[in-house]
């Protein structure tokens, strides 16, 4: 996985790993299979996902990752946008 | 085992606090410990904070820069802390903080997250109706000011720097934070003179 | 409308049953329940013998009607004690037997 530069076009992976067993995911169902744009890369930490079942957890960066509000619910003011923190390994290039 | 686990919580927590103690796990002293420390934190150190940002431009830019070093600047305790996010509101942008995943809070400055934060009316309103959220709370933000919400979803912990209200020229530190509300820090509300 | 898509309860934002509800603005008083829950967390977390994400998912693992039921720290209680059994910190009989003995 390639890191993602400031400003850079991103899509939130469109997967739903709570149809296949009991996980923990930290990227809310409103962003997944949205587009956004990277705010900054807020560094590295261990993958919650894994931490939650005590399981070794791999080094992740994470980024500050910006949504167009009103795209994402359909409804809403223009201009206004939700940051929400995302791992790299959800994220790919839009 | 699900039995067990619906137990009342009281009697779990007698429980495992007993189990803990025989084992010499976890003592009593030590969550008496904790339990201090946390009702220690509260949103007057985020006050502090927040009044110290808008007096003093090298600090300002610290606490927008590494929040952690900016709350131990002013001797708030931040071992151990998850890193903390410290976003401005400008004259074209109101931050507001929520976790539509659970609670997460900058607990080390501002203490408990208050009940309406935890609440699933904020939870489900904040990103989805930011502005009817912010209206019910009494908040008017002004023709075009951009909202942006922000959902604390993995390791950082975020709060608002509000901005300075007007009508505060030449207050000093204290009486500045003395206007700084909780609410202010989570972007529900803003500081008001009077 | 709300997304269609198999999103975990607890999973809130921009969830239709609850864009209704008003917001409760008042203190909400924390009990020495509350207070001592939260401080058996932070012990537990600086001991490293439950993380901040197993407790989430434990709290996430609740049912759907009890996780709206129980209040806040109850919720915690509740997968801090499933999180010291899966770990095998406390044994089932133990719990048994101290609940027990509380009575």
């Amino acid at each position: 996985m390639s890191a993602f530069a400031p400003g850079a076009a991103v899509r939130v992976r469109d997967d739903w790993p709570e149809t296949r067993g009991p996980c923990h995911i930290r990227t809310p169902h409103y962003v997944r299979g949205m587009e956004g744009r990277v705010v900054r890369r807020l560094g590295v930490f261990a993958n919650p996902e894994d931490l939650a079942f005590a399981r070794p957890a791999a080094q992740r960066a994470l980024y500050h990752v910006a949504f167009d509000q009103p795209s994402v619910w359909r409804e809403g003011r223009a201009g206004d946008e939700i940051f929400v923190e995302v791992f790299e390994h959800w994220l790919e290039p839009a | 085992m699900s039995t067990l686990l619906e137990t009342d919580g009281e009697s779990l927590l007698a429980a495992l606090r007993s189990l803990l103690a025989d084992k010499n796990l976890v003592s009593e002293t030590e969550i008496a410990e904790a339990r201090a420390a946390t009702d220690a934190a509260s949103p007057g150190q985020g006050a502090r904070m927040v009044a110290k940002a808008w007096t003093d431009p090298a600090y300002r830019a610290l606490m927008l820069a590494d929040g952690r070093k900016a709350a131990e600047a002013l001797g708030i305790p931040m071992l151990g802390a998850p890193p903390l996010g410290v976003l401005e509101n400008t004259p074209d942008i109101h931050n507001l903080i929520v976790c539509t995943l659970c609670s997460c809070y900058p607990r080390a400055v501002l203490g408990y997250p208050p009940f309406w934060y935890k609440s699933p009316a904020h939870r489900a309103r904040a990103v989805r109706d930011p502005r009817g959220l912010l209206a019910e709370w009494g908040t008017v933000l002004g023709d075009g000011v951009r909202v942006r919400v922000v959902d604390s979803t993995a390791d950082y912990r975020w709060m608002v720097l509000p901005l300075r209200p007007a009508g505060t020229d030449g207050w000093d530190a204290t009486r500045l934070a003395a206007i700084v509300r909780e609410g202010d820090m989570i972007g529900v509300t803003v500081p008001m003179v009077g | 409308m709300d997304k269609d898509v198999p999103r975990a309860h607890h999973d809130m934002g921009g969830v239709s049953r609850f864009m209704c509800d008003p917001v409760d603005p008042e203190p909400h008083t924390l009990t020495a329940f509350d207070r001592d829950v939260d401080a058996l967390r932070q012990v537990l977390a600086r001991k490293r013998m439950m993380t901040v994400d197993e407790l989430r998912r434990g709290i996430e693992s609740i049912p759907e009607d009890d996780y709206l039921r129980l209040s806040y720290y109850r919720r915690w209680i509740r997968s801090i004690t499933d999180n010291l059994l899966r770990r095998g910190v406390i044994t089932e009989a133990e719990l048994a037997a101290a609940l027990k003995d509380a009575r």
